[in-house]
């Protein structure tokens, strides 16, 4: 009997160390007891996300294909791997301090966080549809697990339900596009889907189903319109940090796996996937821009927010080039810090030791909290797309490729909704900023070290990423150029 | 060749009917019983088509695991399966348009199967030959080419069993668990008080038996 030569793990090491780490973790809760251990868990996950950072930072942006052709890693795995891990050990540090006082820490919920990351990690490194949709289930079902984490609140319990309901939906028609791709195509691979489908005239009406279901599957993961009736509903329920970390890492980690999809084995098709993405990005613009609009709880703002933003780095997506997704990789890192920075504000929305969500209980903050309203101010403006703040170059970077493509209208729609939206954005400041301050008086002062620090980062980065793009730009540059080599 | 279809065509019309029976049925319970006998039949096309190995795992797994659950599951619960069913004539349409398409789709895709058959070249894993049975085929491929996919399902049932922990166990406090360790080292003493009990006076209250 023959053994088989076991395949190159060096690739695959920041996904095995942080699964490993998980595990290491859960049984270190476990033995612990209840009480003593989610302190201690939580804070111990943050280091091996940033241990996990730094073993993917320092892979090389070599194309490397392991494990059977079923993962690779190359230097837009690299970019959007680091975006995902700093996203989750910002929404963990968010938690900790929060999961205490509401009474629902646990040493599970970073266990949860950790595994749900490595999946992140394995859908940006999917080479093959089975490694895409595996690595879209782990994280997915540890996402549904910490959605309903208050499990005592009926809204928490009801937000879980709704999103592993409506996931699980989503998983199937996913499953049924790469079924029929794999009927007409033969083959799951991307490297073989490429090689097969370039060399096509025409492809068959089949194959086209398939990527559309496939199209599907991921815009309910990323919440584009039509497939964002979960996002509100979710985004209000769960526990805030959980809301903070649904909206940046799992955003990233689909949107770069739908990148990596749609212009590696069908970049042929390009013509054929485009409309549907230009309809979805226009579609989750104008909604985004509009339903927010009315809001008056900050969760559901946000989660429409995230509608939009998902749709303007769509823009990128349609526009199909190196240029496009350079747009997409800057538009999630920026789309990173403000959201994590807003929610860090979020978190501190509490009057007498409990949450506040309303946005008329902003009102006044610049008088009662100067240094959190004028964060809160940097956000905002960023989110509405004002420059000098990093939310205006995201955008700019997205409308400079689509009009490189020639896709004017749709830059010209997302110019125009982004106006719009920018009135709700800046309805805050002025609430914050010209308002008497709220009737409940102010917010609690002990906002905690961590959450302040956060707080200060993100700003900073927001405000002054005019300064010194360098760094993010040149990575996302090279980042999009490993996905179009030659 | 004539048994292996006669064979066929029971099997599949006993699954297609069954099928129907288990949304028809009145009693939740026949219809899990239906249930059974269609994963069986499907069980047995598994075996005309010579993949064995997908058969016996129906069984097993489906058969003897997942519906023997479903029947607990139905016994146990208190479920108006009427009621449930009341709004069935309501959303019968929008149900059959989806059912019709599928239906399409599923006609579409073989007919075009038929028509290329040129991506029979491109298959992932193709059958190697009738030597090897077809579980050992697949052993061969699950823990070396598929070795990934294999582990990153671990994983998610990893954390579907966590999850499960994580929404439902509730510590009790006032229910008395089993401490191996504490019962295995009490001590005669602790437990057993040897009392001189003089004829005709019986046990005085302080001196109870614990």
């Amino acid at each position: 009997m023959p053994i088989a030569p076991l395949p190159n793990l060096l690739a695959a090491l920041p996904e095995i160390f942080l699964a490993v780490a998980a595990m290491a973790l859960l049984i270190l809760g476990v033995f612990q007891g209840e009480a003593r251990a989610a302190k201690e868990v939580s804070w111990l996950s943050v280091v091996v996300l940033v241990v996990a950072i730094f073993m993917v930072g320092a892979q090389n942006g070599v194309r490397h294909v392991t494990l059977a052709g079923m993962f690779i890693t190359d230097g837009y795995s690299i970019f959007a791997k680091i975006l995902v891990l700093i996203g989750s050990a910002f929404s963990l540090i968010l938690s900790i301090r929060y999961n205490e006082r509401e009474n629902i820490s646990r040493f599970e919920f970073p266990v949860l966080v950790l595994l749900s990351t490595t999946g992140m990690l394995m859908m940006i490194s999917a080479n093959d549809l089975l490694a895409l949709y595996l690595g879209l289930e782990l994280q997915s079902l540890a996402l549904y697990i910490v959605a309903s984490f208050d499990r005592d609140s009926a809204r928490s319990s009801e937000a879980g339900l709704k999103y592993f309901v409506l996931g699980a939906l989503a998983s199937g028609m996913m499953l049924f596009g790469i079924s029929m791709i794999y009927g007409f195509a033969g083959s799951t691979g991307f490297d073989t889907l490429a090689a097969h489908l370039g060399g096509q005239a025409t492809p068959s009406a089949g194959l086209v189903v398939g990527i559309v279901f496939l199209i599907v599957g991921m815009a309910f993961k990323i919440s584009a319109v039509p497939f964002h009736m979960w996002t509100p509903d979710v985004y209000e329920g769960a526990p805030t940090p959980v809301t903070a970390f649904f909206s940046v890492a799992p955003k990233i980690a689909a949107m770069a796996l739908f990148v990596r999809v749609m212009v590696g084995p069908f970049h042929t098709l390009l013509f054929e996937w485009r409309q549907v993405i230009w309809a979805i990005a226009v579609a989750s613009m104008i909604l985004g821009a509009l339903a927010a609009i009315n809001q008056r709880n900050i969760k559901r703002l946000m989660a429409y927010s995230s509608i939009g933003h998902m749709g303007y780095a769509l823009i990128g997506l349609a526009a199909g080039n190196a240029i496009g997704v350079r747009g997409v990789l800057i538009y999630l890192a920026i789309y990173l810090f403000m959201n994590v920075g807003t929610f860090a504000v979020i978190l501190s929305m509490r009057r007498g030791g409990k949450m506040v969500e309303g946005i008329e209980d902003l009102a006044g903050l610049s008088r009662t909290q100067p240094a959190m309203a004028l964060a809160l101010g940097i956000f905002m403006f960023s989110l509405a797309g004002i420059p000098p703040m990093a939310g205006f170059f995201a955008k700019l970077y997205v409308f400079m490729a689509a009009i490189d493509s020639g896709l004017n209208v749709l830059a010209v729609i997302g110019v125009v909704t982004s106006v719009v939206s920018a009135y709700y954005y800046v309805r805050i400041v002025k609430l914050m900023y010209f308002d008497e301050p709220a009737a409940g008086g102010a917010f609690d002062r002990h906002i905690g070290v961590e959450v302040n620090a956060v707080l200060m980062v993100a700003s900073i980065i927001i405000m002054f990423f005019f300064l010194y793009p360098a760094p993010v730009v040149a990575g996302a540059e090279a980042a999009s150029a490993a996905l179009f080599p030659g | 060749m004539i048994v292996q279809a006669i064979c066929f065509y029971i099997f599949s019309a006993i699954a297609v009917a069954s099928g129907v029976m288990v949304i028809a049925a009145r009693n939740p319970v026949h219809s899990v019983l239906f249930l059974i006998l269609a994963f069986f039949n499907a069980a047995g096309l598994f075996v005309l088509m010579g993949a064995e190995f997908l058969a016996m795992i129906l069984v097993i797994v489906y058969v003897g695991a997942v519906a023997v659950l479903f029947l607990f599951v139905v016994m146990m619960l208190d479920i108006d399966f009427a009621q449930l069913r009341s709004g069935a004539v309501r959303y019968l349409p929008i149900g059959a348009t989806v059912g019709i398409i599928l239906a399409v789709e599923l006609v579409l895709m073989f007919a075009a199967w038929v028509f290329a058959p040129e991506v029979g070249q491109a298959l992932a894993a193709p059958m190697p030959g009738a030597h090897v049975t077809n579980t050992a085929a697949l052993g061969d491929l699950l823990y070396t080419k598929y070795v990934y996919a294999f582990q990153a399902a671990g994983i998610i049932l990893l954390i579907a069993m966590i999850g499960a922990i994580v929404l439902t166990l509730r510590h009790k406090p006032d229910v008395r668990r089993q401490k191996i360790g504490v019962q295995v080292s009490r001590r005669r003493t602790e437990t057993i008080a040897l009392v001189k009990v003089k004829a005709r006076e019986g046990i005085g209250e302080e001196e109870g038996v614990r």
